[in-house]
């Protein structure tokens, strides 16, 4: 009828002045749903709260879409990082090598640092004795009846990289050249020379170099090469904290080293660039609000958290909406003895503590270690199932008054069926209170599996919730530091929920007209 | 009016049968339990003995042995005669670990109340008288902002400003490290200063439905008629609110007021939780979530008393408050 009032009403507006006081046409009619509408309208913070909603809902369900990324595509970055790539220790004690055909056993080793230690320039063995000649510093040749038995010395004498073995000759000639200072020395009648490097050459050729440093690979794979070597021993003799160096490959990095005193060695720590995860890193224009402690996208995160979290929140209450109205549809539409039970079961409900007892379920669920999507569909079951009798109670309450009215009374003269009566003219009376709660029950069910995700107990992952992205926040290092891991989540969910009961309290008022707000 | 309490209270015994068997049935049904992992735990010790006997040894030692039923009824038979067991997690008896804890989580709840009653009031009322206005408006968006808010994100909030970068106060715990090197006063304050940020976020997060329920009882009452009579024959308008309108919102509110008493005690789990107070929330989280059953079944079922005492009281307190009302 109204629609007819307004069609008429419209292409003809100057006849209005026409129409007598008492006209129907000359009020504007509206019918309940309208009413309800513009006074849901009215108020602003009813407007408010869909706006956050529609907003909300577009960001996580067309979000999915229109994000270039995965929900867990993980991303990878290079990054500087200081590995350990070798480390040099300064030799300390002496090494030994006996001569061609000649043996020197540990046990005369230990001897001769001992002669040594003493500053003798003998010691005897099982009758047998033998001869300590210091040849230059730190460099002793040990011989028994006259002949060489071994040499003993602390500055090794090293082949190059692709050079043959050192003969013990050579070998001893150079030490002996070098301990003393000199910078050539012959033997066989060649001449070999000592650079200022300490490389030993024969005829322009490097046959071996003589240094204090042992270095050695801190991880196998390194290669370490004469001139880093060199530079090496440059930069500690030099006292430097780090130093750069190009090897062969060209590849130039930094090298830093760091002294030890305890074992008196240098580890030297290469800066290399390091393919990893990116975790945590801070916002940028390919991630707008960074990635997450796995590498993974965080605003995509979010947005499909958003997803599971309404979706969630929608069965939750389609349950116990369900629920809610089955049982408490029968409760208040038959009473006595039904109504007795259904309103004791509802009773029993009330008074089981929700949150321990879903504690308990989650930890449960964790030992048993449910698959990530079936643990979704059991957290959706047991928060629906336990969130029913508040609906049935109202629902009931709202019945009982119900059908002691006139209408129903009527419905029952006319002679309509009892399933009829229920379902088209006592349940479509209870929707609005129903329509309110089940809003307000929305925003409590997201904050109810938030909590539950939060405390790791409800959507687990890979799956993303608005709960276990806030999470991270039990690092107190992540808290403090990564401010866009958690805070943006938490506003999302603040938002979520506000919305909801924005729209829920705009909506009870609307209905209710008596309260006028 | 006594009828009214002993039929209340039979009623209450037998819901509160039925949510213990629940619970317990629940626990006893779980797979994954504390006695499970406690008897993996022993087999693979060097030279113990195998799972299975260590299984069957560990279930009669706690009792589990019996089927479901004869359980419950022997854990009835115990909590009648006072025995509520010792907690496998905590290794204590019970009631001990209990005493250790509540009176922590109820001063934090009775503070946090307080609070809550002396903002939540005025607010409310203010709300009310002034309906539509940018006041109402503002008070109603912070009451249903403190709905709405999750108490972990609205802690850790307050953690990264207060404990972070103000460093007011710590991030955890009940006390500070020198704590044994106080004065006693000291030592009070140290806990004080401790407790502040939980029982901000427990008032803040509680505080809307409380700031809610005033302002719309409060609306009802400006709606009636004797409000009308009053403003009719010429009283101030300040009169009118304060000795007309708001000693008549007093009385639903003085019913749930009572009807929430006895929830201090139940303890915040996620607040305790979030700032490591060792209150009846943070004791009873852990045990659950192990598994500890006497631990879990004596909180579970002290919050269900809890509850029945609270809408029992709040029910009396209508009958008392309100002489219209009168209970058949």
């Amino acid at each position: 009828m109204s629609d007819k009032n307004e069609k008429t009403n419209a292409p003809a507006p100057e006849q209005k002045e026409t129409y007598s006081l008492n006209d129907d046409r000359r009020v504007k009619v509206l019918s309940p749903g309208a009413l309800v509408a513009k006074r849901f309208f009215r108020n602003t913070l009813s407007v408010v709260g869909l706006v956050m909603l529609i907003v909300m809902f577009v960001f996580s369900f067309v979000g999915g879409f229109i994000s270039p990324y995965g929900e867990d595509e993980i991303f990878y970055t290079y990054t500087d990082m200081k590995k350990n790539y070798v480390s040099a220790t300064e030799n300390k004690v002496f090494r030994y090598q006996s001569a061609d055909g000649q043996s020197f056993s540990s046990t005369l080793q230990a001897k001769f640092q001992l002669a040594y230690n003493q500053k003798k320039d003998s010691f005897e063995y099982q009758g047998v004795n033998y001869d300590v000649e210091e040849l230059g510093k730190d460099f002793y040749a040990i011989s028994a009846n006259g002949t060489e038995l071994a040499i003993a010395y602390q500055d090794i004498v090293n082949a190059p990289d692709d050079g043959d073995a050192v003969s013990y000759a050579v070998k001893r000639a150079a030490l002996q050249a070098y301990t003393n200072g000199e910078n050539s020395f012959s033997l066989d009648g060649r001449t070999y020379k000592i650079d200022k490097d300490s490389n030993v050459t024969l005829g322009g050729k490097d046959i071996a170099y003589i240094s204090r440093f042992i270095v050695q690979a801190a991880e196998p794979g390194i290669n370490i090469t004469r001139e880093f070597k060199e530079r090496l021993e440059d930069a500690i003799n030099n006292k430097d904290e780090e130093f750069r160096f190009t090897d062969e490959s060209g590849e130039e990095a930094v090298y830093a080293l760091e002294y030890k005193p305890d074992s008196m060695t240098w580890n030297i720590l290469q800066d290399k660039s390091t393919y990893v995860k990116d975790t945590y890193g801070a916002p940028s224009k390919a991630h707008l609000l960074g990635t997450d402690g796995n590498g993974m996208d965080m605003l995509t995160r979010l947005m499909y958290g958003g997803r599971v979290s309404l979706v969630i929140g929608f069965i939750v209450v389609f349950i116990a909406a369900f629920l809610g109205v089955l049982f408490g549809g029968i409760s208040g539409y038959f009473g006595g003895w039904v109504d007795n039970l259904i309103m004791r079961i509802v009773d029993v409900f009330y008074c089981i503590p929700s949150t321990p007892l879903i504690i308990i379920l989650g930890a449960a669920m964790d030992a048993m270690q449910v698959e990530p999507r079936i643990r979704m569909l059991y957290l959706m079951l047991i928060l629906g199932f336990l969130s029913w009798p508040g609906i049935a109670r109202l629902i009931r309450g709202q019945i009982l008054s119900l059908r002691e009215q006139e209408f129903m009374t009527a419905t029952e003269a006319c002679g309509i069926s009892i399933p009829r009566r229920i379902f088209h003219h006592l349940i479509p009376n209870v929707i609005p209170q129903l329509i309110v709660i089940c809003t307000m029950d929305l925003g409590s069910t997201i904050l109810t599996e938030a909590t539950l995700s939060f405390l790791g107990l409800g959507v687990k992952f890979p799956f993303a919730s608005w709960g276990n992205i806030i999470n991270d926040v039990n690092n107190s290092f992540v808290m403090t530091n990564y401010w866009f891991i958690w805070i943006p989540a938490g506003i999302c969910l603040l938002i979520t929920v506000l919305g909801f009961n924005f729209i829920g309290d705009g909506l009870r008022d609307a209905f209710d007209p008596k309260m006028k707000r | 009016m006594r009828k009214f309490i002993l039929k209340r209270l039979a009623l209450s015994v037998l819901i509160l049968f039925c949510v213990t068997f629940i619970i317990y049935l629940i626990m006893r049904c779980l797979p994954g339990s504390f006695v499970e992992s406690r008897a993996i735990q022993l087999s693979t010790a060097p030279g113990a003995k195998p799972y299975e006997e260590w299984l069957a040894q560990l279930n009669a030692m706690y009792g589990l042995d019996k089927n479901i039923f004869a359980g419950y009824f022997s854990w009835v038979k115990d909590f009648f005669t006072g025995n509520f067991g010792e907690s496998w997690k905590y290794t204590v008896p019970v009631v001990e670990k209990f005493n250790d804890t509540v009176w922590l989580s109820f001063i934090m709840g009775a503070i946090s109340f307080f609070f809550e009653i002396i903002i939540a009031v005025p607010l409310g009322v203010i709300a009310a008288t002034k309906q539509y206005s940018r006041t109402d408006y503002a008070i109603s968006t912070f009451a249903l902002i403190g709905i709405s808010l999750p108490s972990f994100f609205f802690a850790t909030l307050l953690k990264l400003f207060f404990s972070v970068k103000l460093g007011w106060f710590d991030l955890v715990g009940l006390v500070s490290r020198n704590y044994n090197q106080l004065t006693p006063f000291g030592q009070f304050m140290d806990k004080a200063n401790h407790l502040v940020l939980p029982i901000v976020t427990l008032t803040i997060v509680s505080i809307g439905s409380l700031m809610r329920y005033v302002r719309t009882n409060m609306l009802e009452v400006l709606n009636a008629d004797y409000i009308r009579t009053a403003r009719a024959k010429g009283l101030s308008e300040r009169k009118v609110i304060y000795h007309h309108a708001f000693r008549n919102t007093l009385i639903p509110l003085v019913t749930i007021i009572g009807g929430s008493l006895p929830g201090l005690f139940s303890g915040a789990l996620i607040t305790e939780q979030m700032f490591g107070i060792p209150g009846i929330g943070y004791a009873s989280y852990y045990a659950m979530v192990i598994g500890d059953i006497p631990f879990s079944m004596f909180y579970l079922t002290f919050l269900a008393v809890l509850t029945l005492l609270g809408n029992l009281i709040s029910d009396i307190l209508y009958a008392v408050v309100d002489p219209r009302v009168r209970i058949a």
